[in-house]
């Protein structure tokens, strides 16, 4: 099993949903975050006072899948994230030791 | 024998409640803001001073602001606790409206002037100490302040000093005590380093339209009377609000590259608070005049504050300190009697005196607040401590003062 996590753009969201939708990803967890890597931050100006935002909104997606799958969703992923501009995002990959069900204790594969 | 009418009371009934409701309005304008661990505190300091300082009006300060005058600079205590402020007319304030009515109406204008103070030191005075000292200035800057320009009796008053909403007695004391405040409690801790973000700008806004619509009767109810004053008075405060935020985005349009909505705000704001004195002596077009200027001279202050390096973290002497001191030099400048006979004809109406007389009123009211701010600022400094201490700071004025929180999801 796999962990996979993503850092997109939050307006691309809604388009990774629908294409790991289409792959059978059944869920997912998400939430909205901040950082920053090549894109950078942004300048904001408050009554004539300049601030550098160095934390931009990104929206990270959680998502568990059987081992073999990961590729493909990985490239789902890509795909529906990509708009060619600085600031897209990241995908990891992790290796996943257990997922445990709370409701009926299903275990592994079965769980996810 | 003076005469109630039932239109004037009415109209300064209504005022009043008007006015009142500009200290929430604030309360909002400031909220917004701050950072998000400190709004509760923040809004907290405009409105707990409507209890306080309603109080001290009842029992100190209507009777030193308007009561029987002592020498020109102070009301004697003999209406303390409103003993014969009654329902009879005072001739000398308001002769159509009962007394009780200007009392309370005036109650108004002493509860927002500290509050606005509040905006100079945001996020780090302790609640107490500030409590005592939003007390101790009210009775012994506003009131006095108050006295000499509006009470019967009084010095700048006999001078020929005229200030028709607040222009000295609101504006200028309170941005001048906004700037000793700066002064003696420092900047915020990571001041030039820090993001000092404001956490809610639609809350900010909200409080800028409430303020605007507060300030219908905070300038036009000061002709204390439902008459032809009160309409020059409201379409002056209306136009020179308009083109106040007009000057200011035009400004930081072409100046940064991006109009905002805080200059939007700030723009109104200051436009609103220079016409204050104005607003019942001068023509229409002079209020668009005094707008526009009210948008480039505090545009330009609150911009040069970077310079000076004081932390008057939400621009309480940019706007309202600059804007009372420009508005009643302007009222020196534009005021006719063509408009309101009752009132004066300024320098471009051929009376270069009255100007002058404008001048040294804002240069005493200034000075006067200035110093005496500064001295009970550091006073209850000496006696409780102003500031809060570092680590209180850094978690917020929300938690470590109030035990609150203001958004809990």
């Amino acid at each position: 099993m796999k962990k996979i996590e993503a850092i997109i753009k939050p307006f691309k969201l809604d388009d990774v949903k629908d294409a790991l939708n289409e792959i059978g990803i059944k869920g997912m967890t998400i939430s909205e975050v901040k950082g920053y890597g090549r894109q950078k931050g942004h300048q904001e100006i408050y009554r004539g006072a300049e601030y550098v935002v160095d934390f931009i909104p990104k929206v990270k997606l959680e998502i568990i899948v059987d081992a073999g799958q990961a590729p493909q969703v990985v490239e789902k992923i890509r795909e529906s994230a990509y708009t060619g501009k600085i600031g897209d995002g990241k995908i990891f990959v992790f290796p996943l030791e257990e997922v445990i069900r709370v409701r009926t204790g299903e275990r592994g594969n079965e769980a996810i | 024998m003076p005469q109630i009418q039932g239109g004037d009371t009415a109209f300064v009934l209504i005022a009043a409640a008007l006015v009142f409701l500009m200290t929430p309005g604030l309360a909002l304008f400031y909220g917004g803001m701050v950072r998000s661990k400190n709004v509760l505190g923040t809004i907290m300091q405009s409105f707990i001073i409507i209890s306080v300082v309603s109080l001290e009006w009842i029992y100190v300060g209507y009777s030193m602001s308007f009561g029987p005058d002592v020498g020109g600079l102070i009301g004697n205590l003999s209406w303390m606790g409103l003993k014969g402020v009654g329902a009879a007319p005072n001739p000398d304030y308001g002769p159509t409206i009962p007394q009780t009515v200007f009392m309370i109406y005036q109650c108004m204008f002493a509860v927002i002037t500290p509050a606005l103070i509040t905006g100079a030191f945001a996020e780090r005075m302790r609640f107490g100490p500030f409590l005592l000292f939003s007390l101790l200035w009210t009775i012994v800057v506003y009131n006095p302040v108050c006295h000499w320009v509006w009470g019967a009796g009084g010095w700048l008053k006999a001078k020929g000093v005229l200030d028709f909403a607040g222009g000295l007695v609101v504006h200028l004391t309170s941005g001048a005590a906004a700037l000793a405040a700066a002064l003696v409690l420092g900047r915020r801790k990571g001041y030039g380093k820090e993001n000092f973000l404001p956490h809610n700008l639609p809350m900010t806004l909200l409080g800028a339209g409430i303020l605007w619509f507060g300030w219908f009767g905070f300038n036009a109810g000061s002709a204390l009377a439902a008459n032809a004053v009160a309409g020059t008075a409201f379409v002056s405060t209306h136009l020179a609000g308009m083109s106040g935020m007009a000057m200011w985005v035009l400004l930081e349009w072409v100046h940064r590259g991006r109009p905002t909505t805080l200059g939007a705000a700030s723009g109104a704001i200051a436009g609103l608070a220079t016409v204050t004195p104005a607003a019942g002596f001068v023509s229409p077009n002079s209020a668009v005049i005094i707008g526009l200027l009210a948008g480039v001279c505090c545009y330009m202050a609150v911009n040069a504050k970077g310079k000076f390096g004081y932390d008057d973290s939400l621009d309480v002497v940019g706007i309202h300190g600059v804007g009372g001191l420009l508005g009643t030099l302007c009222l020196g400048l534009f005021a006719t009697k063509a408009v309101n006979p009752g009132g004066a004809d300024g320098l471009f109406a051929g009376n270069p005196g009255f100007f002058g007389v404008q001048a040294l009123a804002v240069s005493i009211v200034a000075v006067y607040a200035f110093v005496v701010s500064w001295v009970l600022l550091k006073l209850v400094d000496v006696l409780v401590g102003l500031r809060l201490p570092r680590e209180k700071e850094i978690e917020g004025l929300d938690l470590s003062e109030h035990s609150e929180t203001a958004y809990n999801a």
